[in-house]
């Protein structure tokens, strides 16, 4: 599969810097302070402090109910938390409405599939990519992406119609034609075959190279593949961070979270 | 001090009778999270039989004894008939809903006529200092009072309203551990239109009975419902208590109408600062 | 490929249907022409709704409500001495305003789709009962008389206002082509839009909301325009009804009214404007047809259809009539 064409990404804005490392200014992209969340008496997440650097391919992994969904809802505005503070770009974005974060930079897939059922695979990614730029450019960019991600064929089938598998790329790529500075990506590979979610880590790659990406996964050797930091949750909390043979060795990681079969 | 009572009488019946109208459609609400557009049909058909009976001879008391019976077994064909093929699609619910909602005025106006029936107030009156007060208003808000305690207390005491709240938290849950959502839903909808009727029953004697009753009272029953929230008694009561008040403070000093238009303004805002309503508030202290 | 287009033989529809509303004059009976031209104002009716409803998702079960705020506004201007162009110009932006407070007190408020839905039935019956306590002349608004449930008469009819020249009124001829014309005008309109970059939005947020806010679009000011929109157009049939029949009075509040423009939108099919037309088209004939028997059995056949289609053809006929031939077409 074509490895994605960098010049053609549609990085953020010029004026604010592009994703990469390079960029002047404050290596920290994302800061969370405390950051906690609260449902009636169960602690989803508790006092999460988090860095993440521009250019970063971070990962989050731990077990179900360990709060990263929770955390990700947070931090693109789904959820209100219930304390702390989230700094994205050095601007405060707590209790920001959903598409002002959005705008600002943050880019989103959840876990369960989110598309527009009546409208067609170009449309998805026409629409995520018409907004910040003009009606020729979200063409080409949407042709681009489409040839990418070889879904082509399905340009105009309404993506009500299309496999769950296909539906998670046409979300995905409706996330990349946003083209934001931050991507955060719910379990991507989530039903996916093996040969796609090879072509889904090279697809991260290249995004990696334009935007900062937070992948939260269950698929070690996936995780292994593509990650730079892995952060792990446990019970709303950060147990542990580091690369991901540090956190493999470590004895509280064994204990906590056997995630799946190291081959 | 007797003025100051007939007006506290006059809130307490106001928010008395607001309550008995809206409990039926604030158990479905609850319960299946959707809105009955019919409701106020089911209350015209509870008035109607009170007229009925009192016509043939049978009187005012057993038509009011009688009318849960029949609202009820109307609600549960409708259930069965239009409400099961719709879970999960609240709009299209309130669309069928509706539809049923004029079925049934047209039907009611075709077979006894589209006149205004009436039957008289029974029970006399009362004085207070130098004011006549209606012994019936006082039975409304007993009345009220006892359908919201009697409600109240099955849901509380009996398997049937532990049944039922468990499937309105969780009805995956309650399917898991053997009970079928469906004939919850049935006999929720059932006790709810059955309420319905008992409460145009009891406000039979106080108004003209025409098809089209149900009219001059859903739009107060659904401001009191969406702005309670989905917690019958503390949220809905909560609603009713303070939407009543408004709108009967407002109706006395100027017009009823206005009072209406006060009660929807007065939700809205709540609607605002909780969305969820009033049960909103009480579910986020916990 | 391409973002949805309009189908390339729209605009021969378009211009066929602009030589019928031309020639039809010529063929039928003024009684028919002007029994046609209130179907057509109906017409519109649904398709306002069928803006809201069918491009952006927003099912307001008090169309009815702006239908009569144009109406009330005309009829009041223009009993306060005003020209009736400035009167129809007042009439939309009437409804429009009211659409468009409505619309800022639920999508700004972030009231869930049953509660907005709930929210305008319940200001359509308020209106009713308003309107309608309007008896006797102290409820006035300048020289206008509200007249309570009889309702405003003489309402003047729509003329053609030249600057100094006398006003040129619009027999039943002209004013059918008026009718007829703003009718094919407002579905072109609504066609283009639906082809924007702001339709497109409009469709994605009709089908999830959320993802498109997800993605940076402000959902809420995009659903009060097209809101307003649909109030306006609304506001537009109001006033032309007004002067259809010089004659307005608080029916049009009526719960049958609203229910009614659903239905039209519900039979036909939403989402494409045609559908609108057609479902409006049907069921008036059909309540014309039942109302000579009785106003009851209207009532009760609108009832059985609106609860048949929502349990059996949810989509419409349309739709339906569309999946029909594509699966012959594809044999």
């Amino acid at each position: 599969m074509q490895t994605f064409p960098g010049q053609t990404f549609p990085g953020p804005d010029a004026a604010r810097g592009s994703g990469s490392p390079s960029a002047a200014g404050d290596p920290v992209l994302l800061e969370t302070r405390q950051l906690s969340k609260q449902f009636g008496g169960v602690h989803a997440v508790a006092d999460i402090d988090l860095h993440l650097l521009r250019g970063e391919l971070r990962c989050l992994i731990g077990p179900n109910g360990a709060g990263k969904s929770t955390f990700f809802k947070m931090l693109s505005g789904q959820i209100r938390p219930s304390g702390g503070a989230i700094l994205f770009d050095g601007t405060e974005i707590t209790g920001l409405p959903r598409h002002a974060i959005a705008r600002l930079g943050i880019g989103i897939k959840n876990q369960v599939p989110s598309v527009w059922e009546s409208l067609s695979v170009y449309e998805h990614f026409w629409i995520a990519a018409r907004r910040r730029n003009g009606a020729r450019a979200a063409a080409r960019l949407t042709d681009e992406l489409l040839s990418v991600l070889e879904l082509g064929s399905v340009a105009g089938r309404a993506v009500g119609a299309l496999s769950h598998g296909m539906r998670q790329w046409v979300e995905i790529g409706m996330v990349i034609a946003q083209g934001p500075k931050l991507i955060l990506l719910d379990e991507p590979t989530a039903g996916m075959a093996a040969d796609e979610v090879e072509r889904t880590a090279a697809l991260l790659r290249s995004i990696n190279r334009q935007a900062t990406l937070v992948v939260v996964e269950h698929d070690m050797q996936f995780v292994e593949q593509i990650a730079d930091l892995v952060t792990v949750f446990h019970q709303g909390r950060i147990l542990i961070e580091g690369s991901m043979a540090d956190v493999l060795a470590a004895a509280a990681v064994r204990e906590v979270y056997l995630g799946s079969a190291r081959a | 001090m007797a003025h100051f009572l007939v007006n506290l009488i006059d809130v307490l019946f106001a928010i008395a009778s607001l309550g008995l109208l809206s409990l039926g459609l604030a158990i479905i609400y609850g319960m299946m999270g959707i809105i009955n557009l019919a409701q106020g049909e089911f209350i015209m058909l509870g008035a109607y039989t009170v007229v009925l009976s009192a016509n043939h001879g049978l009187g005012l008391w057993a038509g009011i004894a009688l009318a849960p019976v029949a609202v009820g077994t109307l609600g549960l064909l409708v259930e069965r008939c239009i409400i099961r093929f719709l879970y999960g699609r609240l709009l299209d619910t309130m669309l069928a809903t509706w539809g049923l909602s004029l079925g049934l005025i047209a039907a009611v106006s075709l077979i006894l006529g589209p006149t205004t029936e009436g039957v008289g107030t029974p029970l006399g009156h009362f004085t207070l200092g130098g004011y006549a007060v209606a012994v019936y208003d006082l039975f409304v808000i007993a009345a009220a009072a006892a359908c919201v305690a009697l409600t109240w207390a099955i849901f509380k005491f009996t398997k049937f309203g532990l049944i039922a709240r468990g499937t309105m938290q969780n009805a995956n849950m309650v399917a898991a551990l053997g009970i079928h959502p469906p004939t919850v839903y049935m006999a929720t909808f059932a006790f709810g239109s059955a309420l319905a009727g008992l409460a145009g029953a009891v406000m039979a004697p106080l108004t003209g009975v025409v098809p089209t009753l149900g009219l001059a009272f859903i739009a107060k029953v659904f401001i009191t419902v969406t702005a309670g929230g989905t917690a019958i008694f503390a949220g809905m009561l909560g609603a009713a208590a303070l939407l009543g008040a408004v709108e009967s403070a407002v109706s006395f000093l100027y017009t009823p109408i206005y009072g209406q238009v006060a009660m929807l303004l007065v939700a809205l805002v709540l609607l605002r600062i909780a969305p969820q309503g009033i049960s909103g508030l009480w579910q986020r202290r916990g | 490929m391409a973002a949805a287009r309009l189908n390339r033989l729209e605009p021969c529809l378009w211009g066929g249907a602009l030589v019928v509303v031309a020639a039809l004059p010529a063929v039928l009976s003024i009684y028919n022409v002007v029994q046609l031209t209130v179907f057509l104002i109906f017409c519109l009716l649904a398709v306002s709704l069928d803006l809201a409803w069918g491009l952006a998702g927003l099912l307001s079960f008090g169309q009815a409500a702006f239908f009569g705020i144009g109406g009330y506004a005309y009829a009041i201007v223009t009993a306060n001495g005003a020209m009736t162009l400035p009167a129809l110009i007042a009439g939309m932006a009437g409804a429009a305003l009211a659409a468009g407070i409505v619309g800022y007190v639920a999508f700004y408020g972030q009231v869930s789709t049953m509660f907005f839905a709930v929210m305008t039935l319940t200001v359509t019956l308020i209106l009713l009962q308003v309107m309608g306590s309007t008896a006797g002349p102290s409820y006035h608004i300048g020289a206008a008389v509200l007249g309570g449930y009889n309702g405003m008469t003489s309402i003047p009819g729509l003329a053609l206002e030249v600057p100094l020249l006398a006003p040129i009124p619009l027999g039943p001829t002209g004013f059918f082509w008026t009718v007829g014309g703003l009718l094919i005008g407002t579905v072109v309109a609504g066609r283009m839009l639906m082809v924007t970059h702001f339709g497109r939005v409009l469709a994605s947020i009709r089908d999830n909301e959320h993802r498109t806010e997800l993605l940076g679009y402000d959902v809420r000011w995009r659903k009060l325009a097209i809101f307003s929109a649909s109030g306006g157009v609304a506001g537009l049939a109001g006033v032309l009804f007004a002067s259809w029949g010089s004659f307005i009075n608080p029916e049009v509040f009526s719960l049958s009214q609203s229910a009614q423009v659903v239905i039209w939108v519900l039979v036909g099919g939403r989402g494409s404007l045609y559908g609108a037309v057609i479902g409006a088209l049907l069921v008036q004939a059909m309540t014309q047809y039942l109302g000579s028997i009785g106003t009851a059995y209207t009532t009760l056949a609108l009832g059985g259809l609106l609860v048949a289609f929502v349990l059996l053809l949810r989509e419409g006929l349309l739709p339906a009539l569309g999946r029909t031939f594509s699966r012959s077409a594809a044999r």
